[in-house]
C-alpha cells in the first residue's frame, strides 16, 4: 500500500494523537514541576500509579470518569510525598524520582495482587468516554476523550504560566528563589504546587493510558512513556506548545512504528523508538535548536542560605 | 570548604564515615522494614513469619548464604558505578543502559574468539564489557564536560537508545541461530568464570567483584588520578584554579562509572547466563546500584554492605517472602523505594538525633544529595555547569 494512501495518512494522524496523548499530559506536569524549580523524573512512576489507581477505581465504582479523578488525586499523593522529601528536606530530587519510580512498580504490582488476586493484568473495564450528542463523536471515539481534555489543558497551561501573577511566581521561584524570596514570593509553596500540579496532570496521564486508550492495567504499563514525556518537555523548551509539538512528533513516531509494516516502511521498528530520545539528546546539545532549563532546577532552596 | 573537608582531601586518609554517617543508612533500612510490616500485616500475613522465611533462604544456610553472595556481584559492580561518579560530582543514572550493552560486548567476546585459553579469554570477556559500558558513558560524560549539559538527562535518554540498539542488534544480527529463545550463541568454555563450589550457582565473579572494590578505594584514595577526580567532585573551581582539569576528569569518571556498570553486564553474563538473553527490558541492576551507592555512602565497603543488603532483599522477596510465606514479592520494591527515601531524606531523623542537623550543616558540601558525608553528591550549579545551556 502506498504511503501516500489517504486511509493510511488518516490512520497514522489518528494513531499519532492517541499515542501523544498520555505523552503531552505528564509533560505539561513536568513542565509545571520544572518551572517552579523541582526536576521530575518521577513522571513516569506517577503515570504508572495512575493508570493503576484508574483502573482500581473505574473497576470497583463502575465510573471510569470516577477513576480518572482518583487516578489525579493518587498522582497529587505520591507528587506530595516527592514534594517533601525533595522541597522540605532538601533531598537530592533526582533520587527522591528514582525511589518514587522503584515504588510505583513495587506498588503497583502489589496492589493488583491484593485487590485483584491476580498478577500481572487487572480485568476489563468500561473506558472512559464522552456523551455521544457531542459533535465529533466518531473522532473523538477514535482519539479518545483524552485527546480533548489535553488540547484544553496544553493551552489552560500556557494562559496560567504566561498570562497571570500565578504563572509568574511559578517561574520566578524557578529561574531565581532568591530574588523571588525578597519580594515576598513564598518559594517553598509555589514548588509544592508545581510539583502537586505535575503529579496531578501525569496520574491524568497514567489514566489516558489505561482507561482511555486501553481498558485495563498490565505490570509495568508505561513502559517509559514518563521519561518519553520528560524527553517531551526538554525537547519541547519546557513550553506547553512546544511539549505539544514534541509529544505529537513522538507520537508520529510510535505511529510509524507500529503501522511500519503496512506502510511498507524499512526503518527497523527500534530505531523509531529510539528517536524520540536521540532528538532529545540532539536538542540538548544545541543542534536542534537550543533548549535551556529554568535556571534552578533541580537545585533544592535554602531559606537565608547566600 | 569546611576544615573537615580539606582534611579528607588534602591527607587522603581512609574517609570513615562519622557515627551519624553510619547511623542514617541503619535506621533507613530499619525504617523501611517496618514499613514492609504494615504492607504484610495489609495482606494479612504475619510479618515475624516473613522475615523469617526472607532470613532462611538468604542467610538461613551456608549453600544460601553462597546464593545470595552471587546475586550481590552486580550490584557491587553498579553501587561502584554510581558511587564513584558522584564521588566526581556527577550523577551517572544511566546504569541500566550501560550493563544492556556491556552485556552483549561481553557475549559477543565469549562465543566470536575460539581458541583462547581461559586465562586470556575471561579477562578478554570482562575488558570487552567495561570498554562498552564505558564508551557509552562517554558520550554524556564529554557533553557535560563540553557544553555543561547535565549528564542526568542524556544518561536517562541513553538508557533507552540502548534498549532498543541491544534488542535489534540482537534480533537483526547476533541472535543465536540454532536456537528458539532471542539470545546470542553461549558463550565458549574457556569464557566462562569457573564455578567454585558444586550445586550453588557461586562463581569468580564474586573475588572479581571484591578485587575491584578494593581497586576503585585504591583510585579514589591512594592515587592522584582519584584525587584529581574527588577534588572535582568536591569544589570543581577550585580545583579547575589548582590546575586540574574539569572536563577531562568528569569524562574519566563517566567512563569508569560505565565500565563498572558494564562489568556487571560482563560477569553476569560470563558467570551466570552464559549469553546474551534479550529481555526487551531493563534488569533493574543500575537503578538499585543508585539505592546501593546511596546506603553505602559512596565508599567501596560502604557499597559492599550496600550490595549485600539489596541482593538478600532481592532473592528473599522471591523466594522466601513469595514462595513461603505467600506474601507478594513486590513488596519488596516498595521495601527498596522506602530505604532510598529514608536515606534522601535523612533530616527525618533529626527527631531521633538532635545532633544531626548541626553536624550535617557544618560538613555540607556542595551537593544536595544524602550523604551525611557531604562530599561525592552531586553538585549543583558549579563553573563547569550552569544547567542544560549557557
Amino acid at each position: 500500500m502506498s504511503i501516500f494512501s489517504l486511509t493510511v495518512i488518516a490512520s497514522l494522524l489518528i494513531s499519532s494523537i492517541r499515542s501523544a496523548t498520555p505523552l503531552v499530559l505528564a509533560a505539561l506536569g513536568g513542565i509545571f514541576s520544572e518551572r517552579s524549580g523541582v526536576v521530575n523524573i518521577a513522571l513516569e512512576g506517577i503515570m504508572l500509579i495512575g493508570a493503576f489507581t484508574a483502573v482500581m477505581i473505574s473497576y470497583s465504582s463502575g465510573s471510569a470518569w470516577l477513576g480518572v479523578l482518583a487516578a489525579m488525586a493518587a498522582g497529587v499523593a505520591i507528587a506530595w510525598l516527592h514534594g517533601v522529601v525533595s522541597i522540605k528536606y532538601r533531598a537530592d530530587q533526582v533520587v527522591s524520582g528514582t525511589a518514587i519510580n522503584i515504588l510505583a512498580v513495587g506498588l503497583t504490582e502489589f496492589l493488583l495482587a491484593k485487590f485483584f488476586g491476580q498478577a500481572g493484568q487487572t480485568p476489563n473495564v468500561t473506558p472512559a468516554t464522552l456523551p455521544t450528542w457531542l459533535p465529533l463523536h466518531g473522532f473523538t471515539q477514535q482519539v479518545t476523550a483524552f485527546a480533548w481534555i489535553a488540547a484544553v489543558l496544553v493551552v489552560l497551561t500556557h494562559v496560567v504560566l504566561f498570562h497571570t501573577p500565578l504563572g509568574l511566581r511559578i517561574r520566578a521561584v524557578g529561574e531565581h528563589p532568591r530574588a523571588a524570596d525578597t519580594v515576598g514570593i513564598n518559594v517553598f509553596h509555589m514548588r509544592y504546587l508545581g510539583v502537586l500540579l505535575s503529579g496531578a496532570l501525569a496520574g491524568l496521564g497514567g489514566a489516558a493510558l489505561s482507561v482511555g486508550l486501553l481498558n485495563s492495567f498490565t505490570d509495568n504499563m508505561t513502559a517509559g512513556r514518563g521519561f518519553i514525556a520528560l524527553a517531551a518537555v526538554i525537547f519541547g523548551k519546557w513550553s506547553p506548545f512546544g511539549a505539544l509539538a514534541a509529544s505529537l512528533l513522538f507520537g508520529f513516531a510510535d505511529a510509524l512504528q507500529t503501522q511500519a509494516q503496512i506502510i511498507g516502511l524499512k526503518v527497523p521498528s527500534e530505531f523509531l523508538l529510539m528517536s524520540p530520545y536521540i532528538l532529545t539528546m540532539l536538542a540538548l546539545a544545541g543542534v536542534v535548536g537550543r533548549s535551556t532549563p529554568p535556571a534552578a532546577s533541580g537545585t533544592p532552596y535554602e531559606k537565608g542560605e547566600r | 570548604m569546611s576544615d573537615r573537608k580539606a582534611k579528607r582531601l588534602f591527607t587522603g586518609s581512609i574517609p570513615l564515615p562519622t557515627f551519624e554517617g553510619f547511623l542514617v543508612p541503619i535506621l533507613a533500612v530499619v525504617a523501611a522494614l517496618l514499613v514492609g510490616v504494615l504492607f504484610i500485616l495489609w495482606v494479612g500475613k504475619d510479618p515475624i513469619l516473613a522475615y523469617k522465611a526472607l532470613w532462611r533462604v538468604t542467610f538461613g544456610s551456608t549453600r544460601n548464604t553462597l546464593e545470595t553472595l552471587v546475586d550481590t556481584v552486580p550490584l557491587i559492580f553498579t553501587g561502584l558505578s554510581v558511587a564513584l561518579a558522584f564521588r566526581c560530582g556527577l550523577f551517572n543514572i544511566g546504569g541500566e543502559g550501560q550493563y544492556l550493552v556491556g552485556s552483549l560486548a561481553a557475549a559477543v567476546a565469549g562465543y566470536a574468539l575460539p581458541g583462547l585459553p581461559a586465562v586470556v579469554h575471561i579477562p578478554l570477556v570482562l575488558l570487552a564489557g567495561f570498554a562498552a559500558g564505558g564508551l557509552w558513558a562517554a558520550l554524556p560524560g564529554w557533553l557535560k564536560a563540553r557544553f555543561g549539559i547535565h549528564e542526568v538527562i542524556n544518561t536517562i535518554m541513553m538508557n533507552y537508545i540502548s534498549l532498543y540498539f541491544v534488542h535489534w542488534l540482537v534480533i537483526a544480527h547476533l541472535k543465536d541461530p540454532t536456537n528458539l529463545s532471542q539470545r546470542t550463541p553461549k558463550i565458549l568454555e574457556s569464557a566462562v568464570l569457573p564455578n567454585l563450589l558444586q550445586n550453588t550457582r557461586f562463581h569468580l565473579g564474586f573475588f572479581v567483584a571484591l578485587l575491584v572494590a578494593l581497586g576503585v578505594y585504591f583510585l579514589l584514595w591512594r592515587t592522584i588520578a582519584g584525587y584529581e577526580i574527588r577534588a572535582v567532585g568536591l569544589a570543581p573551581a577550585a580545583a579547575e584554579y589548582g590546575g586540574i582539569s574539569v572536563a577531562r576528569n568528569i569524562i574519566l569518571a563517566m567512563v569508569l562509572s560505565g565500565g563498572l556498570a558494564g562489568l556487571a553486564g560482563a560477569v553476569q553474563v560470563a558467570g551466570i547466563s552464559l549469553a546474551y538473553y534479550d529481555g526487551a527490558g531493563f534488569v533493574g541492576y543500575g537503578f538499585n546500584g543508585i539505592a546501593v551507592a546511596l546506603l553505602g555512602r559512596n565508599h567501596p565497603a560502604g557499597v559492599l554492605v550496600g550490595a549485600l543488603l539489596f541482593g538478600a532483599l532481592g532473592r528473599g522477596g522471591v523466594r522466601g517472602m513469595q514462595a513461603i510465606a505467600d506474601v507478594p514479592k513486590s513488596m519488596i520494591g516498595v521495601v527498596q523505594a522506602a530505604i532510598i527515601f529514608f536515606i534522601a531524606a535523612e533530616g527525618l531523623f533529626r527527631v531521633l538525633v538532635p545532633h544531626l542537623r548541626q553536624r550535617r550543616q557544618a560538613s555540607r558540601g556542595p551537593g544536595p544529595a544524602g550523604g551525611t558525608g557531604g562530599e561525592g553528591a552531586p553538585h549543583s550549579g558549579t563553573a563547569t555547569e550552569g544547567g542544560a545551556g549557557r
